[in-house]
């Protein structure tokens, strides 16, 4: 939407530039502070101090060399705990909103219009507020502490937006196929598998990529629901770290937390297209 | 529902397969009690894995948070031990010493919170959309970096750029105009936790405004513009009276969000410095019963503080329901970034 005449300068049009610089400086600092803290001894301010190296990411190839991690679990099977939890996260959150997805497109039952005005009233509701009783909750099923009760429960909390984004998916589909294949004899449910899944592919990889994001992301559900840590994710170790405050080694954890973020940025890069299908409707926050 | 496609397409889609040999059940509805069954079971076997974890993770928690805060529930109770207590936790919250002073930091914090997001959202979204498609593509997907990367990071990014002198980013950046070096989190616990919180929050009005701004037609402005308007005259007369309703939408729901939300304030002033120099109520409910420093966790007590922005995100989600059509917000893409 330029809308100045092309050939001619005008000063006046630079003005919405130099305001967006100024205004996105911050967070331009703060990821660049991150990169290259990490490739450094020591940053006072912007201002790097000594020479260029890869001492902060000795933690990959020599986690016993450093202190600060001497007492925590080592980062691979952090890492792989992490990857557990994402994507164990995102196949729940999958299966279960294409189910009901497409129960709430397809067929008409009782309760339905109760169910979709329950799901949508859901997703305004900030479930943050219901942690507490959360707890309780895991604590009878017995899932107190343990990777699959917070998978459960980090699930959960997508589901709404889940269930509202396939829905959406299953109702642009035509249905003449569906059609076809149920009066040739096929169950609905093989028909759901066979015919009408492939077509939502693309509801499917954007849905699966915003829940695996949060859950790569996620602190709180951990944090409050896995205190003894066997199956801690990388989330608690940059908060542990971030906790030893003045005395943290803060090359190190630049390292820690670059690798940390590093993936959601590639992921952000390459599928910006399908991630902001759902986060321009879905945000929360 | 107002609007929705989806069900006009499932009675077609009924229709459609009772024509069919395969939906002989569907066909057999009115036949009694275990035709009736059948002609459900498909839709109780899609239904029943959401419906059981919606029961369990939302309606459950609901219950039992309103039911725990008549309890005295707690560590030192058990969780078998305690009694119901009535309204004694609530008048423990209308009396107890900090209330006012927790009360007051939660208001200041969710309004000036706010202000920011909503005036910056709207900032960066106005002037995006006014310079090349591609400089302001890029721009917001800068402002969604915050909120795409984990809490963690990001609290540690800003953590680090409040540190003390002389590590601290903001400390080198306001020495040219003369501001001492200082370690903000401690001396200014209130602009870090509001920063922080302000540059993801903004990322929501940014894209809710962004689409609505691209999706008012161009002839307004070309018009407006053959009229002689300047741009500010433009944004003042046109744009903003036609977001009116997408800005009520964000401050609505912003609203309840910066209530209900502490993950970045625990992460960087846990509520401190001092005794509860920057706590919120939600990090208050969250301190009473999920992480107590006296060792004893007051699930009782907590959930009444809980029970409270409960009941409010309630009637707000209902509100955004009703008012703003929130389903026709979130029912399709809403922007495209080049």
């Amino acid at each position: 939407m330029s809308r100045e005449t092309v050939g001619r300068f005008s000063l006046g049009s630079l003005v919405p530039y130099v305001v967006l610089v100024l205004f996105t400086l911050p967070i331009v600092i703060l990821y660049g502070w991150l990169f290259y803290s990490s490739f450094f001894p020591r940053v006072e301010g912007l201002r790097p101090v000594g020479a260029f190296t890869l001492e902060n990411w000795r933690f990959l190839w020599a986690p016993e060399t450093v202190d600060q991690l001497r007492n925590k679990p080592p980062i691979i099977p952090l890492t792989i705990n992490t990857l557990v939890f994402s994507l164990s996260t995102a196949l729940v959150v999958l299966l279960v909103s294409s189910m009901a997805g497409y129960a709430l497109s397809r067929l008409n039952f009782p309760g339905r219009r109760t169910f979709l005005g329950g799901v949508l009233l859901l997703h305004a509701f900030p479930s943050v507020t219901l942690l507490i009783a959360t707890f309780i909750v895991l604590r009878q099923l017995g899932l107190y502490d343990q990777l699959l009760g917070v998978i459960l429960v980090k699930a959960a909390f997508e589901l709404p937006l889940g269930i509202w984004i396939m829905k959406g998916f299953f109702d642009t589909v035509p249905w003449e196929l569906e059609m076809a294949a149920l009066v040739d004899g096929a169950g609905r449910i093989t028909t759901w598998w066979r015919i009408v899944m492939p077509l939502v592919r693309p509801g499917l990889l954007a849905l699966g990529l915003l829940a695996f994001v949060t859950g790569w992301n996620e602190f709180l559900l951990p944090f409050i629901f896995m205190p003894s840590g066997t199956q801690a994710t990388l989330s608690q170790l940059v908060r542990s770290m971030l906790g030893e405050g003045r005395f943290v080694d803060y090359g190190m954890l630049t390292a820690v937390g670059l690798y940390y973020v590093a993936p959601v940025i590639v992921l952000f890069v390459f599928a910006q297209e399908h991630l902001m299908k759902i986060y321009g409707g879905g945000v929360k926050g | 529902m107002r609007g929705n496609n989806g069900s006009d397409m499932a009675v077609v889609g009924r229709g459609a397969a009772q024509a069919g040999p395969a939906a002989a059940a569907a066909g057999a509805r009115s036949d009694g009690q275990p035709a009736w069954w059948r002609g459900h079971a498909t839709a109780l076997f899609f239904m029943a894995p959401a419906f059981v974890m919606v029961t369990l993770f939302f309606l459950a928690p609901v219950l039992i948070t309103l039911g725990m805060s008549l309890t005295d529930m707690a560590t030192a109770t058990g969780l078998s031990r305690w009694q119901w207590v009535g309204l004694d936790n609530y008048e423990r919250i209308v009396r107890g010493r900090f209330t006012l002073l927790i009360l007051g930091n939660t208001l200041f914090y969710v309004a000036v919170t706010l202000a920011f997001n909503v005036l910056v959202g709207l900032g960066v979204a106005l002037l995006s959309t006014h310079v090349e498609p591609k400089a302001g593509g890029l721009v917001r997907s800068l402002w969604l970096l915050p909120r795409i990367s984990p809490s963690v990071v990001y609290a540690l990014m800003w953590t680090w750029a409040a540190a003390d002198a002389p590590f601290g980013v903001i400390n080198q950046l306001v020495e040219p105009f003369g501001v001492a070096p200082r370690f903000w989190l401690a001396s200014d616990p209130w602009l870090i936790v509001i920063l922080i919180n302000g540059f993801v929050g903004a990322s929501m009005g940014m894209l809710v405004f962004t689409s609505a701004i691209q999706s008012i037609p161009e002839e307004l402005f070309r018009a407006a513009r053959v009229d002689g308007a300047s741009a500010w005259q433009i944004v003042r007369r046109i744009t903003l009276p036609l977001l009116k309703w997408p800005i009520l939408f964000v401050l609505t729901y912003q609203t309840m969000s910066l209530f209900a939300s502490y993950e970045y304030i625990l992460l960087t002033t846990n509520g401190g410095p001092g005794l509860y120099g920057t706590e919120v109520w939600s990090l208050w409910a969250f301190h009473t019963a999920l992480s107590s420093y006296y060792g004893n966790l007051e699930f009782g007590f907590g959930s009444a503080l809980a029970a409270v922005l409960v009941v409010m995100g309630l009637a707000i989600s209902f509100v955004l329901l009703r008012v703003f059509r929130f389903n026709d917000l979130v029912a399709e893409p809403r922007i495209e970034i080049t």
